[in-house]
This record gives C-alpha cells, structure tokens and sequence, in this order.
C-alpha cells in the first residue's frame, strides 16, 4: 500500500452514505428555477378547465344556464353534474368511504363547492366563461357549528343518504352523523375516575386550518383516443392510488392509465385525495380529445381542496394526589364537512388519534369520537403529520398541563414522573398501540439541561410578580411539549387505502460502470428523497451515492408503492430501500466469491466492497462487482445487477421529542414574542443531519403558524372569512422565529436501519409547546385553557377576561 | 384570479390622460403601481373597461421642493420616497410610514397618488396626509383644483374625485423645525394591513405640547383626524392621565370594521394604544 491509498475515513466520506451532511441534490435544479412542476406541463392543443363555484354554504341548485358562457370565445364545453351523469362520473368515492359530488348535484353543501366546469381554449376564456354561467340557487339554513350538527331539528345535509342507517364504519345515529369510534376499556376507566384523587376536565379544540402548499392542486390529462390511454400529471403524493383510482372509477384498463407526478412544490396531506378536478379534467379530455390543464389558485386551495384538524376534544384524567396518572378518557367531535374525505387508511376513521394516551404509562384509558357533517369543505387530512396525530399529540399535552397546574406541580416534573420508562419498550398502550422503543427521560433532561430551564422558571416567578407590582405590562410562558408519533403506516395486518395493504417499494437497477438507477413507490414534495435515499443504498451497498439516480413518481416505470405522507417515507419505503440494497449485496457477494476465488464465507464486507478474511490484499470494490456483473458471473447465475423490494412493515415506528418555548406576550395588545424554541429530536437513526435539520424548521414553522393564527374561519353564513393569504396566517421569515434543535438516538429495533421519520414530527410536537406556553403566560392569572389559535386580538381577549387590561 | 377583458392606454401627458378618460366615460380608471387595483380585478370585485396607466406621463414623478412645501408628483413610488434625502430630513415620518407598507415588492410599484386616491381605510398614507394638512392638486375636464386631503375621503372608496379627474402631486407643508413625529402600526404580519395605527407630528416647549396632530388609519371608513386627542395632550407634559384621555378621545371616534384582525372592541382599543405610543415617541423625538 502507497500514501495514495485512501484511508477507511475516507473511503467512508467518499460514499456519503447515511450521517453525512450531504447537500440536497435537487436543489441545483429548484434554486435555478429548473423544477419541472405540473404547471410547466404544455402540450400542443392543451385547453384549460376552471371552475364556477358556489357562493353559498348549503343551497338547492334550482337551474345551471351555460348559454352566454358557451358565446364567449374560446370557450368550448361547459360540464355539469348531468353531463358527469352520462359517463357515470357525477358522485365519486372517497378515501374514507363515503361518496362526494365531483359537481353540484341537485345542491351545493359548502361554499366554493364545484358547480361547473368550463374548458376554453386559454385560462382567460375560461374564466371569462365561468363568469357566465348562470346559476339559481334557493338558499337553505346552513349548519357551520360541529356541535349543533346532531342537534333534532338540525339541517338534513346529506339527501342521498337519506334512510342510510349505517356508513362506512357502522352504525349512524343521526341524519348528520358519519360515524363513531371507540377504542379501549370502558368499564375499567370509568372504575379509574371514579376512585381518583384528582380528576381534570377541559373541552380541547384544534381549529380548522389547511396545509396550503406553495404550489396548490392541478393536474393535465391527456386522453389519446387512438390508444385508448390516459395520462396524468398530477400534484399526486400518491401516484399509484390515484391510477387505481381512476381505473376503478372510469373504468379504463389500469396499464392503458398513465400518472406522473413531476416536482411537487409541497403537499403536506393536502395533495393525497382525489380532487372534482382531476375528475372533470380527464373527463373533458376524453370528450374533446385535447389534453386539459387545471390549476387551482390560492383562494380556491385554501376553501375548496382538503382542510386540516376542526377536532374538538373534551379530555379527562384521573390521577393521584402526587400526581400519578391512572386513567384517560377523550370524547372527540370531529367535523369532516360535507363529505367525509378524509385521507386516512381505510380502516381508522379517526385516523391514529389512539396515540393520544401519548408519552404517558395510563393505565386504562377510553376513546371515542363522533364524525359529523357540516356546510364545510370536506377534507380533515393529515397536515404534516400522521393521521389525526397532531391532534392526538395536542390533547394529551394540552391536558398534561392542566392537570400540572391543578396539582400545583410543574409541568415538566409531571411529564417525568408519568413517562414510560425506557425499560418498558416495546410497550402496550392502553388503546392498542405496541410503541417500538423510546427513553423519554434522557431526552426530557437533556432539554431541561440545555435551556436551563430552571433558571427560565425562575425568571418566569420574578416577571409574575412584577407584573403583580404594575411594574410590567408582559407575561412570560414557558411551554412544555413532550410528544410520542406513530408514524409509518403500515403494517398490512391494520393498515390498507381502498383495500391495497399499506407496504412500500424499492427497485435498485446497478449499470456496469458501478452506477445504478433507484425508483421508489414514494413521491418527494420537498422531503430531499432523491438526496436521502441515495445515501441509504451508498450506506448499504459501498456505492458513492453520487451514483445512485433516484427516480420517484412515474407509474410506469416506479414500483408500486402507498406514496409519501404520514412521514411514512422512511419507515416502509426507506426499509424497502435497505432490503433491495441487501439483495443486491448478497448477489454481489457471491460474484465477488466466485471472482476471488474463494467461498462466500471467507469474504466480510469493508465499506465498499468485499474482502477475503485474513487476506486485505484480496479485495474486489463494488464497482468492479457491478463490471462482473455484466460479463463474468459464476456458472448457472443470471447476468446482471437488480433487486426489487415490497415491505410489509412490521411494526409503525414512535419518534419522539422534546421541546419547549419561551414567550412573552403584552397583555395591552396581545402581541407576542417568541424569545427562544428549542427543539430535541429523536427519529432513531438519522440518515441525514442537514436534511433532518432544515425539516424540523419548516415543520416548526408550520406549527408556529397554526397555533400563532392560521385559520380556515367561517362565519355563521357559511362564508370563508379567511380565504386568502391576506387572512390566512402564512408567516414570513420576519415572523417566524429562530430554531434551536437538538437530538437524541434511540433507533427503532424493528426498522432495516433503525430509522423512525422526522418530516412531521415539529408539527406534532410544536402546536402544543405554542399553546402551552401562551397558556401558561396565562395561567397564574387564574386561566386554565385558552383555545387556539393565539393571535393578537384573541390573547388580548384572555387577558381582558382575566381582569388585568384596568 | 384572471381578470376580466378591458382595454389598455398608455399616454403620454396629463392632458392625453384627461382626454381619454373623458371619451372612455365610466369604464375607465387610471392605473397607477397597480398594487391596489389590480388585486380587485383578479377577483373581478372592479371590472373597468379600459385602463389609462398613467406611467408614461414624465410630469407626474418627483418630489420637490418649494419653498416651505415640499410637492410630491403622484408617479413617485413608496420605495422612492424611501430613498429620498429630501424625505429623510424634510418628512421623515413617510419614511417611517411607507417601510411598513407591505413589502419591497409592493413598494417599488405602489405610487403614493395611488395610495392616497385609493379611498381604502387600510392605506397607510391618507392619515399622514392629513396628520400633516396636505393637499391634493386635481386635475380633470374642468381644470385644475386643490383640495385639502381632510375633504378629500368621503367614505370607503368614495373620495371628493370627480369621474374623469387625475390626481397629480400632494403638497405637504414643511412641518416645524424640532418636531416630533411617529407612526405607530399594529399589523399581523409583514404584507398586512394595520390593524390599527396612528400618525402624530407634534412639537415640545418647556417639556411640554405644543401643537400636536393625530391621525388614524383603518379605525373608520375613512381616516380620521383625532382632533380632541391632540387638544387633550396640548399643554401637557405627556403625563398618564393626560395620555389617557388622548386615547379616550380617540377611541371615541373610532368605528372600524370587525374583520379577521379582530372585533370592533380590539381594534379601538389598540388603536388607543397606538396613539399613546406614538405621542410617546413623538415627544421623545422632538427637539
Ligand atoms: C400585499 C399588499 C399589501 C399592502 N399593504 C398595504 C399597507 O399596509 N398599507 C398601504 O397603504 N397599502 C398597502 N398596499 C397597497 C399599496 O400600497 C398600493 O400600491 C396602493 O394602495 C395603491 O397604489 P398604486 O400606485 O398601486 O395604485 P393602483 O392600484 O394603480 O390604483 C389604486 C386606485 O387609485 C386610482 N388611482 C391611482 N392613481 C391615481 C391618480 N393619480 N389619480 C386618480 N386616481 C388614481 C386607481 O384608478 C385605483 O382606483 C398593499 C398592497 C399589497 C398588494
């Protein structure tokens, strides 16, 4: 060996394989404007479809007149409902189970409901055109308000169902109820109440927001009438549940149904379901033969295409005097809008909300929620986050500092001494959950040390009683977040979308020259997958992953895969990822024998290739194991180097984490500073630090704005008051505050390379340190709960009710 | 978000645009940073005609200075009032004013004849206008006429501009030397409107006011001039009971809108604070 020998340091740093801060590869194209979104899709005789919506919030459609509108040039067709009827396409059938109107039929249920369709020759004409249809609508009583949803006398929503007694999870108990869940043990957490010491209750509400991507909903369909096939480009996190979609759908053979998801500019839950959109466009591409384009805009996103949360969670805890928690029971009341399209895995109504027993060791505990219809969009997707999870994660942490406050204890202190303790993993939770691993008490102390947070609490005694004094006019709050996920569905024995078992996929393609191509069934939003999964294959299989294309999003050519949301990416798919490599390493590994002559178990595996166990001179490189591959493979073996994984996870996977946040509020205007955020992240083995980092600011971000302000806020007509970015809180970099983030490992036993998901975990984990902390700058004035979201005027009201403003 | 059909014109004086405004009747309307305008029409909430964009008339840009006036022509854009050394030391509180409009985009389009025309109670620089007893030159069919900018706002989008007539410049009289001055603006978030804000121009003698002026922004259909708050704080020394009638009086004549900024309530309780708060700075600011 020569000094030109690289050292194993750096033939490890050569790969950049998992731990390396590797520099996310699609951003050479993003930053330049290189992206290939579905808007930067032009075919030759594209037309554009737009749609006329309903003004109102729940009324009967008495006519639709399309004659003016069909005048205007450019303007082609105009769709309805009764054109839908002819191809059987008027209702289409959501994730959830229930059916949706893909255009008014008979009557509108929430306002910007698709009404018609007008397809024009340019975007302007078919604006002009849906300036011009004529609709008569006869208003109805609208019904805005979950709880009076179930009232006696309250509006029939839902005509087609009328006489159904029984939905798609069972039993409906009236004319505006979709569903109820219950999960645990009833009896024995009401024996838990009712010898308790201390018992908390408090009504938890998670406003309506929405995930509003950048890039909002659309998609082109081309329909070529000669081959009878059909092509989609769509903002699709889930390109192949939308192929089987629409072959169940429109009946179109699934091989002749082409779907692309080119650059998706976000998703975050919003792009999972199946849009009137999609629907109407590949409709009028297969009556006019053109290829159509609809692209929503921002108005339209936010009131139209899947909401976010609208969960009101009436929470209760036993405990004992020293605070010991002994039972929880949480009835929820979930508002699902007018349709129930929520995007959750067929079986789980209420998504994964029975994770809300959380971080803690309840004993027993009891779930139940009722869905309900209202004059709302439909929607209640999983906004940067695992099913109903954030929710989840909100109620529990919420209700932890209740009970602190109540029992005179800090909030912190209470966490510690309720905490599932590291030897008790894998645990059983009271309502069905076997967590994978977690030490919650070294990442809680590690977050109390670093922020000192003692000293915090100090300072927060002193301010209090300086504002006592009248010598300040600001409170301080210190929240305390310490969530549990569950995230990676998932198994095939509880998880499936429309009967397809929740797995994920892998095909690994090696070329002669030691490169080789990689395609998942996931699609990257903005998650760096073409950077990450690289590195996952460079890490097993001693490829630099520079090598390594990766390709996502292309039915075609991808192997079936469940798609990427519910930070499900890395648990199934990024396993799926490990077990191909593996394959195709087992398969190099035999090469590499017959090359060097020597039997397979004499070889050990050295970072990047293969050598002979007591013999370092006699090693053969990946790369030339790939060469081999293609010309001198051992007798009776296949030529080539290819491997496709299917993964049935196992398990889900439990990352969790600490976090906290220091925050000053002047109680005259209920303006806010967020002085500090810290953020301590355990997601079990970290692929990559940089990527993992740059997700926790902009999950972080998103839950500042959620619980800071952003809101899909109707008013009692039914009218989206909050229907832009003027109103909808989307803070920019001068709002959002700064992050500190840290971490912990604790890999999930279960996963190929420990690996448990991160994108979602800052929102689940940052919503609740928000509130808390704006909560606890309350509470010494007597507040228990203080509903989100905290903007300006609504701390200031806190503050008046507590009797402080003079 | 696409606006209806309308017509384009560019001219190239004062009296081209008075002219084609006059033969394109109703349907018409300037167009000026397009900031305000154009937003409306994506909703199709204004569908004018035509449009007369009024960025080809040379004479309707620049701030001058004439004798203790300082006249500003309406083209001039927020982000050219920033940049002005004329501004800085002469009227530095629409320095302070047009860095919380929006944001740099807006402001290097935005025109402060636009914003001022505008007749929205959201716009920032009406109140200063009158905060500062400006006046506005009008020029239309019928010639030319000055109006002062506190007979200028009539209601929400309703101004004293008759159909047909362009504003051309603002002139602002020089306030006095050692004033006072802050503009104090609660918004949401960058790009917002305020959720209540208030100009005050003052000036100290002895430590104590001697004149003062306070005006309000989107706190009423129109802004407003807060004339019982600056008599309550004149011959004080900006003491806490004098500063609390000043936000009394104000609050007295304040009616805004309930809107997702907050109710009613809010608004008019910020928008006292506002005014104590820009008094406060003001008088720390006097010389
Ligand atoms: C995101 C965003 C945030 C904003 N926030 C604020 C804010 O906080 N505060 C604020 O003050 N403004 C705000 N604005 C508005 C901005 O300042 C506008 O630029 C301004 O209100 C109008 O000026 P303009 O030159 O763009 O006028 P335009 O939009 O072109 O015109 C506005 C109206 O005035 C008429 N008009 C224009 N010029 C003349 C003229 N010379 N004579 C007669 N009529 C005329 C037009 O016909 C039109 O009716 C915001 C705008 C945006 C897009």
């Amino acid at each position: 060996m020569n000094d030109l020998t690289p050292t194993r340091e750096q033939r490890t740093a050569a790969l950049e394989g998992m731990g390396c801060k590797r520099k996310r590869v699609e951003d050479i194209r993003f930053t330049q404007g290189k992206g290939n979104y579905v808007d930067d899709v032009k075919l030759p005789g594209m037309l554009h479809g737009d749609f006329v919506r309903s003004p109102h919030a729940h009324a009967r459609v008495k006519s639709i007149n399309t004659d003016e509108a069909l005048k205007v040039p450019g303007v082609l067709a105009v769709i309805t409902a009764e054109t839908l009827k002819t191809v059987n396409l008027a209702w289409m059938p959501t994730l959830a189970g229930d059916v949706q109107m893909v255009l008014a039929d008979g009557k509108v249920l929430f306002q910007n409901q698709e009404v018609a369709f007008v397809v024009a020759t340019d975007r302007y004409a078919a604006d002009d055109g849906v300036s011009k249809v004529v609709v008569d609508y006869e208003a109805l009583p609208v019904l805005v308000d979950p709880f009076k949803s179930m009232a006696p006398d309250a509006p029939v929503l839902r005509e087609d169902l009328a006489g159904k007694t029984t939905g798609a999870h069972g039993p409906r108990k009236h004319h505006n109820h979709i569903f109820e869940w219950s999960v645990g043990d009833k009896e024995l957490t009401d024996a838990a109440f009712n010898k308790a010491e201390v018992t908390i209750k408090e009504m938890i509400s998670y406003h309506r927001t929405h995930p509003s991507p950048l890039e909002t909903c659309q998609c082109v369909c081309s329909f070529d009438k000669i081959k009878g096939e059909l092509t989609i480009w769509g903002t699709f996190q889930a390109p192949h549940v939308i192929r089987t979609v629409v072959a169940l759908i429109a009946k179109l053979p699934e091989q002749k149904i082409h779907v692309i998801s080119p650059d998706i500019g976000g998703g975050f839950g919003n792009k999972v379901g199946a849009y009137p959109g999609y629907i109407c466009a590949a409709v009028a591409s297969i009556v006019t033969g053109k290829p159509v384009k609809w692209v929503e805009d921002r108005i339209e996103n936010l009131t139209a295409t899947s909401f976010a949360r609208d969960y009101h969670m009436t929470t209760e805890i036993a405990a004992t005097k020293d605070g010991k928690v002994t039972g929880l029971r949480v009835h929820v009341l979930a508002d699902h809008g007018a349709f129930d399209a929520c995007a959750d895995p067929s079986k789980w109504p209420a998504g994964f909300f029975n994770i809300v027993t959380g971080s803690y060791d309840f004993p027993v505990a009891h779930l139940t929620v009722d869905g309900v219809y209202s004059n709302k969009a439909p929607g209640g997707v999983a906004y940067r986050c695992s099913f109903r999870v954030t929710e989840a994660a909100y109620c529990i942490e919420r209700a932890m500092d209740i009970l602190a406050q109540k029992l005179g204890m800090d909030p912190a202190e209470l966490r510690l001494k309720n905490f599932i303790r590291r030897e008790q993993f894998p645990y059983h939770s009271a309502l069905g959950w076997e967590y994978d691993s977690g030490d919650y008490h070294t990442a809680m102390r590690k977050m109390m040390e670093s922020t000192d947070y003692a000293a915090l609490r100090k300072e927060q005694a002193e301010k209090r009683e300086a504002f006592k004094r009248g010598e300040t006019r600001e409170v301080m709050g210190l929240g305390v977040s310490f969530f549990t996920e569950i995230v990676g569905a998932g198994p095939s024995k509880n998880c499936d979308i429309l009967g397809i078992a929740m797995f994920d996929s892998c095909e690994i393609r090696m070329h002669p020259t030691g490169a080789g191509i990689a395609r998942m069934g996931t699609k990257s939003q903005g998650q760096g997958h073409e950077t990450t999964w690289a590195q996952i294959i460079a890490s097993e299989i001693g490829i630099p992953a520079d090598n390594i294309m990766v390709e996502e999003g292309n039915t075609d050519t991808a192997p079936y895969g469940l798609g990427t949301y519910g930070s499900r990416s890395t648990p199934v798919a990024g396993a799926a990822i490990a077990m191909a490599a593996r394959k195709i390493k087992a398969k190099a590994q035999m090469i590499a024998a017959y090359k060097l002559e020597v039997h397979e178990d004499d070889l050990e595996w050295d970072i990047d290739g293969f050598r002979v166990k007591g013999l370092p001179e006699k090693f053969m490189s990946m790369k030339d194991i790939c060469w081999a591959a293609y010309n001198s493979v051992p007798p009776g073996m296949e030529p080539g180097l290819e491997a496709v994984s299917y993964y049935d996870p196992p398990n889900m996977t439990y990352p969790f984490g600490a976090y906290l946040c220091v925050m000053d509020i002047d109680v005259d205007t209920g303006v806010y500073k967020v002085r500090r955020f810290y953020a301590l992240d355990d997601c079990g083995t970290r692929i990559n630090p940089m990527i993992i980092e740059g997700q926790v600011h902009g999950g972080l971000t998103e839950a500042f704005a959620i619980a800071m302000g952003q809101e899909i806020r109707y008013d009692d007509g039914g009218n989206v008051v909050t229907g832009s970015f003027m109103d909808f809180f989307m803070p920019t970099a001068v709002e959002t505050p700064r992050w500190e983030t840290d971490f912990t490992v604790t890999p999930s036993p279960h996963h190929p390379i420990g690996a448990k998901g991160v994108g979602e975990s800052p929102n689940v984990g940052g919503v609740p340190a928000f509130s808390n902390a704006v909560n606890d700058a309350f509470s010494f004035l007597g507040s228990t709960h203080i509903q989100m979201p905290h903007d300006y005027w609504r701390n200031w009201k806190a503050a008046k009710s507590l009797g402080v403003l003079g | 978000m696409i606006p209806g059909p309308f017509g384009y014109h560019r001219p190239a004086s004062v009296g081209d645009a008075i002219k084609l405004l006059a033969s394109l009747g109703e349907e018409a309307r300037p167009l000026a940073g397009g900031h305000s305008l154009i937003p409306m029409m994506k909703l199709r909430l204004a569908t004018p005609g035509h449009l007369v964009d009024l960025h080809g008339i040379a004479g309707l840009k620049g701030i001058h200075r004439d004798g203790n006036r300082i006249a500003i022509g309406a083209m001039t854009t927020q982000h050219e009032l920033l940049a002005s050394d004329e501004i800085r030391s002469s009227l530095p509180i629409l320095q302070e004013a047009a860095a919380l409009i929006a944001d740099p985009q807006v402001r290097y389009r935005g025109t402060i004849g636009g914003n001022v025309a505008n007749g929205d109670p959201g716009n920032d620089m009406p109140a200063l206008m009158l905060t500062l007893g400006a006046a506005y030159r009008l020029e239309g069919p019928s010639g030319a006429r000055e109006v002062m900018a506190s007979d200028f706002y009539q209601g929400a989008y309703f101004t004293a501009l008759e159909p047909g007539e362009i504003l051309t410049s603002v002139t602002i009289p020089l306030p006095a030397a050692g004033h006072g001055y802050a503009y104090e603006k609660l918004k949401r978030k960058v790009g917002d409107y305020a959720t209540a804000a208030a100009a005050v121009v003052l000036t100290m003698a002895g430590g104590k006011v001697a004149s003062c002026a306070i005006g309000l922004t989107n706190l009423h259909e129109t802004p407003l001039l807060a004339v019982d708050a600056a008599n309550a704080v004149i011959g004080t020394s900006l003491d806490a009971a004098s500063l609390k009638k000043a936000a009394a009086a104000a609050e007295a004549i304040m009616s805004p809108a309930a809107d997702a900024r907050g109710p009613v309530e809010y608004r008019k309780h910020v928008g006292g604070i506002m005014v104590t708060r820009a008094l406060q700075r003001a008088a720390h600011r006097a010389k």
